[in-house]
């Protein structure tokens, strides 16, 4: 079967200081199956792009393509380059492992080690082999505070990370993720396992690291999109069909494939 | 107009909704042709019966204010959907002040059967029929969702404004022949001012529509009405 045909993706974002991340006519392909199609994109730096789209769409495929974490699927092929700053992580030079450092993963399930809540912080510094106490324990603390977690748990870090809620545990991810102080943080749908009292802190977070960080996320609860980004790419069938400001994407898009899904008229 | 929605039950409270406001238009030109009707034919009952009725577009605009509001909480529109409901809201406020416009015309009508008859009468009559016009296309406008029927109306609002000055020049004219003119030049005066307003809101509404279809307003008109600034001296000249 062909894939559909579109009509010229609408390409409006707003523009930040600089690019962080340049897609440049990416494909994919798992064995046969093409799951990603000339997507193009530059992701702002400092602020928050959403990736939207039905299930199926390629987005979770993008995200996870940014890290190089489908590097571990057989079969997988790509054309076409993604650059961190300007560096090709698909190119020969780059280092996996470093590449990550710089890029921090959030996803849908919290997912703490079985550890206490400082060393679930620190595991990133640990695996590099730092053993500076004094560094430590302040990751620890610009880590929980950064992921708006501190107060609740200043009190108690020598305890079992798995005994935090379900809201707290998504923050420790976090804290986590920017222990190692990467340039961008990836999300994939890291609200979906939360009530909605922890997604508004997570939103809340989400709006305070913006400006240090370059965020990603992946989601498919389309006012939390409009509600955290400042760009949003809209994705169908692997194809990238609109991106652009938040806001404009959310009032009045161009593309009517993205009309029709933001409405929920799609099928 | 919102077909196709995953869940129907949107799609049918977006229509309904779309209903309420084609109905409260109907109701409003209906009040406004009434109204000039008694007016030019000087007949009080008739004029009463317009009073008493503005009530109904009053109780409409309350019900479309609940279904919007209930709308944004429940379905949380977005883009065309989103635009269409803030439409709404805008367009039932310029309808419920064009049901005011033709009470306070019909109140005034009630004045104007006790004073002698005014050829001015015919001259509003005439700036009557022009809006009347307007406010048809434009719910056509609206319900067809065609910007170019609402581009006409932002037109014919010129031509209005343009009638308006005149008909202020030839009040103020009257009233100067001939002081005992002034109670019923007077109550004219409002009567044009309010039937001029009206095309205000028409075009106001043709905005609206204009939002819905393109997602921006359209770009901003020169405004023709100059009674605002119009002064007759005492030898008959118009000055500006």
């Amino acid at each position: 079967m062909n894939a559909p045909t579109f009509g010229p993706t609408s390409y409006h974002p707003t523009k930040g200081e600089r690019t962080s991340l340049e897609i440049k006519d990416f494909n994919l392909w798992y064995g046969a199956a093409q799951a990603l199609f000339d997507v193009a994109m530059d992701v702002q730096v400092g602020m928050v792009t959403a990736l939207i789209g039905p299930s199926g769409c390629g987005k979770s495929t993008l995200l996870r393509s940014m890290n190089r974490m489908n590097d571990l699927i057989d079969n997988l092929r790509i054309n076409g380059a993604i650059r961190l700053e300007g560096d090709d992580i698909y190119g020969p030079a780059i280092d996996v492992i470093g590449l990550r450092k710089r890029m921090g993963m959030v996803f849908q399930k919290p997912n703490p080690f079985p550890m206490s809540i400082a060393e679930n912080v620190v595991y990133p510094l640990r695996v590099d082999g730092v053993t500076d106490r004094a560094l430590l324990e302040q990751t620890v603390e610009r880590s929980l505070k950064a992921a708006a977690l501190w107060d609740e748990v200043k009190g108690r870090l020598k305890e079992n990370a798995l005994g935090l809620s379900g809201g707290q545990q998504q923050r420790l991810c976090i804290a986590r993720a920017v222990a190692g102080d990467p340039e961008v943080l990836l999300m994939d749908e890291p609200c979906s396992a939360l009530d909605p009292i922890a997604t508004a802190k997570i939103e809340e977070l989400i709006d305070e690291l913006r400006g240090n960080y370059t965020i990603i996320i992946v989601t498919h609860n389309m006012q939390q999109a409009a509600r955290v980004s400042q760009n949003t790419a809209f994705m169908y069938l692997g194809r990238l069909i609109e991106y652009g400001d938040t806001k404009r994407m959310f009032t009045n898009p161009i593309e009517a494939r993205t009309q029709d899904y933001i409405t929920g008229r799609f099928g | 107009m919102a077909t196709d929605h995953i869940v129907k039950s949107f799609d049918t409270e977006l229509q309904h909704l779309d209903n309420c406001i084609a109905q409260m238009g109907g109701l409003a030109e209906t009040q406004l042709a009434e109204a000039m009707d008694a007016l030019a034919k000087r007949d009080a009952l008739a004029a009463e019966r317009v009073v008493a009725r503005d009530a109904r577009i009053d109780a409409l605009e309350h019900e479309v204010h609940e279904r919007i509001v209930g709308l944004l909480a429940l379905r949380q529109p977005m883009a065309r959907d989103l635009r269409a409901v803030v439409a709404a809201l805008r367009i039932a406020t310029d309808l419920e002040r064009i049901g005011d416009y033709a009470k306070n015309i019909a109140k005034r009508t009630l004045a104007l059967t006790q004073a002698p008859p005014k050829s001015a009468v015919a001259t509003i009559g005439r700036l009557g029929k022009l809006v009347q016009g307007m406010i048809k296309t434009v719910l056509d406008a609206y319900i067809d969702r065609d910007v170019d029927k609402a581009a006409d109306v932002r037109l014919a609002d010129q031509e209005v404004d343009q009638l308006h000055t005149s008909l202020f020049r030839e009040l103020l004219t009257y009233m100067m022949e001939d002081p005992r003119n002034i109670t019923s030049c007077t109550h004219l005066l409002f009567v044009a001012k309010n039937v001029e307003r009206v095309g205000d809101h028409a075009t106001n509404i043709a905005e609206a529509v204009h939002f819905v279809v393109r997602g921006q307003e359209p770009e901003s008109r020169t405004k023709g009405d100059q009674s605002s600034v119009t002064v007759i001296d005492e030898r008959g000249r118009t000055t500006r």
